[in-house]
């Protein structure tokens, strides 16, 4: 890579500095208007009418325009939160999204730990596999893994067999409850785990050698150098990766969707994001599945609010 | 500040209150042009070549009688449907002028307003009248007729005759031998299901709700009622819910099953028993059991009887807005006249509407026998409510199915939870 200097740019001095700022105000906000307007068309416009729609009794017949629309107030909210399923749901992808999280985590931090050792070859070779990993799209993500898993024609029961294990023969893994979801969360670890570990890589890398070798010259031990010095640093990085990741996990789809062909045996392996589409988009019923909509955005909009604060309160620190 | 976030308050509780949300503005009157191209939706199928070939004809004889008009045809998967029609009925100038539809469909299509009403078109069509007043009853909406029945779907029992010979049994006559013969069959040959049958099979479950005397639901006045927790549902849902059992078809593999995949493991040599459709022929011709099945009717409870089987079929429709009313139905009525339904039925296996070319068709070829005379024996049909769209893409009553079979909920607890599903929908 061959870099060059920039030449420096030449830099007026202001001679009345009031105005130059209201100057800037004016340029930032051009710069800034772009992104505000596409913010506008595309984040805030479609939130406000999904809030809209919740307090509606929202179906197709209004949709098209033949029915009238009727505000129910909070009513799609009071059904949702008065039905069992709802909460069951909701506990089970909290269940899920935090195992997926904790796996990504772990399996990317270690990933990347091991790349910090390995000599450029393996290294490469490991970077080359988690690319590729992430680069994949979803969908067929799910379905070579599905592939992998099949009950008759699966590699992975016949190598299973093959060592030993008689039993695997014919075994389903996207039957059981825990077992299907562990399958599941397993793929969406598997396509994760890059963006953790990359991060992560980086980070470890941008840890200057020479606090790395005063710490060992004070004697401190490498468990000490870890705990005391390295944690500390990665600490930004490792808050930026985990709040993703709830993100992503949280709001899992086409996984769950193609690999327990939607929802798994009597809807024991729904997450919020797939009951929201079978209960309210295939059915028709938009105002529900806007307030669905809304209180998955609501609790996102928390955990971030969380991040953001805890965010400050370093920065503070720092 | 404070006065700041209360003034921003104020403007959002303003901003929900006065606003609504977007709806699209309601369907054109249409129109009645006599040139120009029609757009056509028809469902795109497993083997779709035969029934191209046959449209396309069809497409030639009706441009031959009519200068400047064009046939536009669009193939819509099945699966896909929701969503296609959701968006015309959203957007009328994107939606065709004829589509095809499922019978179970109709009335949630009307409540979306988007198709026109075809009563008197049928009454002025000379082969309206052969059109069999049962089938013509599952395109009706409140006495309204909203489609041309385009072909009859029923189902029937589909077994391996060497498999029953080998094992010295004969086709069940009731439906308590079936079971007990798809149980002797698993134990003799575990490679094979007794019956391959799914939880997501709705249509195969009904005939046994309905043969053990259950209904899905009553009407009283404008009111559907969910009547699934009655004790006759009970036993018949239960009665299905078995055959998905280690012992019969076991859960790991069948209970997420729809109808097509049931099929398809018939037809892979996968089973010894199957419930399938008619139109299913051509795909159980096509796999590796070719002349070792044979079908009859679904039996009922008690012996030499005939489960109600589930009257489906598709219709063919004209929005509301089309501007081409007058071709539409001409083009309709050219496609379901009975040149082409026999035309349909070589090229597909469909069995026809029309009573003379159902019975013509019947009297020579002997496949179809047990499914005319389960259709002779009567057929019930889905609640035709607009509800019923919503229940079904909700998978109320496969959830249920699966429950039981599972051991997850007993039948008593899962089919009040199914019931409860079913009247929230109802409203």
């Amino acid at each position: 890579m061959a870099t060059q200097q920039l030449p420096l740019p030449a830099v007026a001095v202001p001679l009345k500095p009031v105005r130059r700022r209201r100057r800037d105000g004016r340029a930032a906000a051009l710069y800034l208007a772009p992104a505000l307007i596409l913010l506008a068309a595309l984040l805030a416009y479609p939130i406000y009418q999904l809030v809209l729609i919740s307090f509606y009794d929202y179906g197709q017949p209004q949709a098209a325009g033949t029915a009238p629309l009727t505000f129910l107030g909070f009513a799609n909210y009071t059904d949702l939160l008065g039905d069992i399923t709802f909460w069951t749901v909701l506990a089970k992808t909290v269940g899920f999204a935090g195992v997926c999280v904790l796996g990504g985590l772990v399996v990317g931090t270690a990933l990347a730990i091991l790349a910090t050792r390995v000599r450029s070859l393996p290294r490469m070779l490991l970077f080359l596999a988690a690319l590729g990993a992430w680069a994949t799209p979803a969908i067929a993500g799910s379905y070579v893994w599905l592939f992998l898993f099949d009950t008759d024609f699966g590699l992975v029961n016949e190598i299973l067999v093959k060592i030993g294990f008689d039993g695997m023969a014919h075994h389903s893994w996207t039957y059981g409850t825990y077992s299907t979801f562990g399958l599941v969360a397993a793929e969406v670890i598997w396509c994760s785990f890059p963006f953790v570990m990359v991060t992560m890589y980086a980070g470890i890398q941008a840890i200057p050698g020479e606090v790395l070798e005063a710490a060992s010259l004070d004697g401190a031990s490498w468990f000490r150098i870890s705990k005391s010095v390295i944690l500390p640093m990665l600490r930004p990085l490792l808050m930026i990766a985990t709040i993703q990741s709830i993100i992503w996990d949280f709001k899992v789809f086409t996984q769950i969707y193609v690999m327990t062909n939607g929802g798994g045996v009597a809807g024991r392996n729904l997450v919020l994001n797939v009951y929201a589409y079978q209960q309210a988009f295939a059915g028709s019923e938009y105002g529900r599945g806007a307030a669905i909509g809304v209180v998955m955005t609501l609790l996102l909009l928390s955990i971030t609010g969380l991040y953001v604060r805890s965010q400050r309160r370093s920065d503070a620190w720092l | 500040m404070r006065i700041r976030r209360a003034l921003t308050g104020l403007a959002v509780l303003g901003l929900v209150a006065g606003c609504a949300p977007a709806q699209s503005g309601p369907a054109g009157a249409g129109g009645d042009d006599q040139t120009g191209t029609l757009r056509v939706w028809l469902f795109d199928e497993a083997s779709r070549a035969p029934k191209e070939a046959t449209v396309k004809e069809a497409i030639a004889e009706f441009k031959a009688a009519h200068s400047g008009v064009d046939v536009d045809v669009q193939w819509i998967p099945v699966e896909g449907r929701a969503d296609k029609f959701s968006g015309a009925f959203n957007d009328p100038a994107s939606a065709p002028d004829i589509a095809e539809f499922g019978n179970t469909d109709v009335a949630a299509y009307v409540a979306a307003g988007a198709f026109a009403d075809l009563t008197t078109d049928v009454k002025n069509w000379k082969e309206g009248a052969d059109l069999l007043p049962t089938v013509l009853d599952t395109a009706k909406v409140s006495d309204k007729v909203y489609g041309l029945p385009w072909y009859t779907g029923i189902r029937a029992l589909y077994y391996r005759t060497d498999v029953f010979a080998e094992l010295n049994l004969t086709p069940p006559k009731s439906l308590a031998e079936l079971t007990e013969d798809a149980r002797k069959i698993r134990a003799a040959k575990p490679d094979l299901y007794g019956i391959s049958t799914g939880g997501k099979y709705t249509y195969a479950m009904l005939p046994f709700l309905w043969a053990s005397g259950g209904e899905l639901a009553t009407k009283n006045g404008d009111r559907w009622t969910a009547t699934v927790t009655s004790a006759q549902a009970k036993a018949g849902v239960q009665a299905y819910a078995d055959l998905i059992k280690p012992d019969i078809c076991p859960p790991e593999q069948c209970a997420n099953l729809t109808g097509t995949q049931s099929v398809q493991a018939f037809s892979g040599g996968k089973a010894a028993m199957t419930i399938g459709g008619d139109f299913n022929r051509k795909a159980i011709e096509g796999g590796s059991i070719k002349g070792k099945y044979a079908v009859v009717p679904l039996p009922g409870t008690t012996p030499g009887s005939i489960a109600p089987a589930f009257a489906g079929g598709n219709l063919l429709g004209t929005f509301a807005a089309s501007k081409m009313h007058g071709l539409s139905v001409e083009f309709m009525e050219l496609l379901d006249g009975a040149k082409y339904q026999a035309k349909m039925y070589t090229a597909m296996g469909n069995l026809p509407t029309l009573g003379s070319v159902q019975q013509q068709i019947a009297s020579n070829d002997p496949f179809l026998k047990p499914f005319v005379d389960t259709l002779k024996s009567g057929t019930k049909f889905v609640p035709s409510s607009a509800s019923w769209s919503k229940i079904d893409a909700q998978g109320v009553l496969p959830t249920a199915v699966q429950q039981i079979a599972t051991g997850g909920k007993t039948a008593d607890a899962a089919l009040s939870d199914a019931s409860a599903q079913m009247n929230k929908a109802f409203g």
